[in-house]
């Protein structure tokens, strides 16, 4: 067996060219919440540990540019939740992460390790789907964005390269008027994976785009562009009749934590609760401007 | 081939602790086993239960999922300094004088957690202390005196 080596890069270019010698042997350490559970139970036996909290080159910040915002790598849970502009224009997101683990979590968790460890359950996952949020990364064959929508291949594994390092988050500006919402199912209040989660946004348009988390291998995104989910206008009938047919691309299973007959039922229950907080959202959206 | 050792300097409860750590020690480990400060308690080692609750650079963290060489040039407070922090002793006084202690285990991290929670917010409502601590299982006292120990301690210092 090879010793563990721990590395702490203070740039970009050191921690990719540590990356590239280890290959998937080494393990990118953020907020070690995901990876050092793994760790200790020995799921994961990397060769090399690279902790990215030093970089210089690697924002910690939450920066805007006019309506659209660019999240740091390294800003946690806490740091999102309570930053004032980011309550006010992406309450779904901020409810998603207010969800994750407990206080001491949060503190350490990152948005970027939330995507990264690829769980179907990731919370702050479907907000950032259904905001058409993309990824910034950098390996050693330069950088590249990509949408998140796609970036998920199976639970635990992305489009990342071994070599590859995200950067940054990216949600692009919407045209007023806009509404999400964010919703999960658990077995139990706090500190508890979801069984199932889910967000919608209702955009300018009336498009409605829902997003499921662990109802399948990875989040899936679905778009209803009909614009009769779009306000409380149409009839409850209806309204289930367009939700069901999102609801039918989803694949959950049985596991521990809830049997997929029951996931299917609480996807309409929970559909309903999140499409109606959206709707809500969304008439309000020029007031709170 | 000889292990790797990386130097650390961090300060703890207002001392400064210089050590050599190998890469997979944690926090909680080097705590209790190196420095001897065994009141932060390693239970699930896992991040679900808080009985390792330390407060590192001010933010309330799970010392049982962060390695040693992490702590590298922060600034923390164990449940051994909690004394010297505003809250810190009223909390001991008020955990005692409410019988919010059975067997013992979970009541280091309790009371860090709580004093991390009258940091942020100093008069809570019952609600706000049982989500300030949803990071923190009890298995023995039920919550309830434990909430009464925390509203006790509230309130300006
Ligand atoms: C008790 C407990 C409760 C939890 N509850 C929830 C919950 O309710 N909902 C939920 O969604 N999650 C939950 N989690 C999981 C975890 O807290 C989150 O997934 C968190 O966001 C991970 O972020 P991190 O910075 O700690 O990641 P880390 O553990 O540091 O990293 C996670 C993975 O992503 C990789 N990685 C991290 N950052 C980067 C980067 N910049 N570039 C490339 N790769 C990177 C790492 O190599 C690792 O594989 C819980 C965890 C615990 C221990
Ligand atoms: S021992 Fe660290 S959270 Fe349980
Ligand atoms: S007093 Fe026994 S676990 Fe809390």
């Amino acid at each position: 067996m090879s010793a563990l080596h721990y590395a702490r890069p203070e740039s970009l270019a050191d921690a990719i060219a540590i990356l590239e010698q280890y290959g998937p042997g080494a393990r990118v350490l953020n907020g070690g919440t995901d990876l050092m559970v793994r760790f200790q139970k020995m799921q994961v036996t990397p060769e090399a540990i690279v902790d990215i909290k030093r970089v210089r080159d690697m924002s910690d910040a939450i920066v805007w540019d006019g309506d659209s915002v660019t999240i740091g790598a390294r800003v946690v849970m806490t740091r999102l939740i309570r930053d004032e502009r980011i309550r006010r224009r992406y309450p779904a997101l901020v409810d998603a992460a207010s969800t994750v683990g407990s206080i001491q979590i949060r503190n350490r968790a990152t948005l970027a390790g939330n995507i990264c460890n690829a769980s179907p359950a990731a919370d702050t996952v479907p907000p950032l789907l259904v905001h058409g949020a993309t990824v910034q990364l950098v390996g050693s064959s330069g950088s590249r964005e990509t949408p998140l929508d796609g970036f998920f291949l199976a639970p635990g594994k992305t489009a990342r390269a071994p070599d590859e390092l995200l950067v940054s988050i990216t949600i692009p500006p919407h045209r007023s008027p806009y509404g999400a919402a964010f919703g999960r199912l658990t077995r139990r209040h706090g500190v508890d994976l979801a069984s199932i989660n889910m967000a919608c946004a209702i955009d300018a348009e009336r498009a409605v785009t829902f997003a499921f988390g662990a109802v399948g291998p990875t989040p899936i995104t679905v778009k209803d562009t009909s614009g009769a989910l779009a306000d409380h206008t149409v009839s409850d009938a209806q309204r289930d009749a367009a939700l069901q047919a999102l609801i039918a691309r989803t694949s959950p299973i049985s596991d521990v934590r809830a049997s997929a007959a029951y996931r299917s039922a609480m996807l309409l229950v929970i559909g309903r609760r999140v499409l109606a907080q959206a709707q809500q959202r969304r008439a309000d959206f020029d007031a709170r401007e | 081939m000889a292990g790797q050792l990386i130097p650390i300097t961090l300060t703890v409860n207002g001392t400064t602790c210089r050590s050599e750590v190998p890469p997979h020690l944690t926090l909680l480990e080097f705590l209790r086993d190196t420095l001897n400060l065994t009141g932060s308690k390693r239970c699930c080692g896992e991040g679900e239960c808080g009985a390792c609750t330390a407060i590192m650079n001010g933010e309330a963290v799970n010392t049982c999922l962060i390695l040693a060489a992490e702590a590298d040039g922060s600034d923390l407070i164990t449940v051994e300094g909690l004394s010297a922090m505003p809250y810190g002793a009223r909390l001991q006084q008020t955990f005692l004088d409410q019988g919010a202690v059975q067997c013992g285990f979970c009541t280091p991290g309790m009371v860090v957690a709580a004093q991390y929670l009258l940091m942020n917010n100093p008069d809570p409502t019952p609600d706000e202390i049982r989500e300030g601590l949803s990071g923190n299982l009890c298995r023995c006292t039920g919550y309830a005196r434990i909430v009464e120990a925390v509203m006790g301690a509230a309130g300006d210092e």
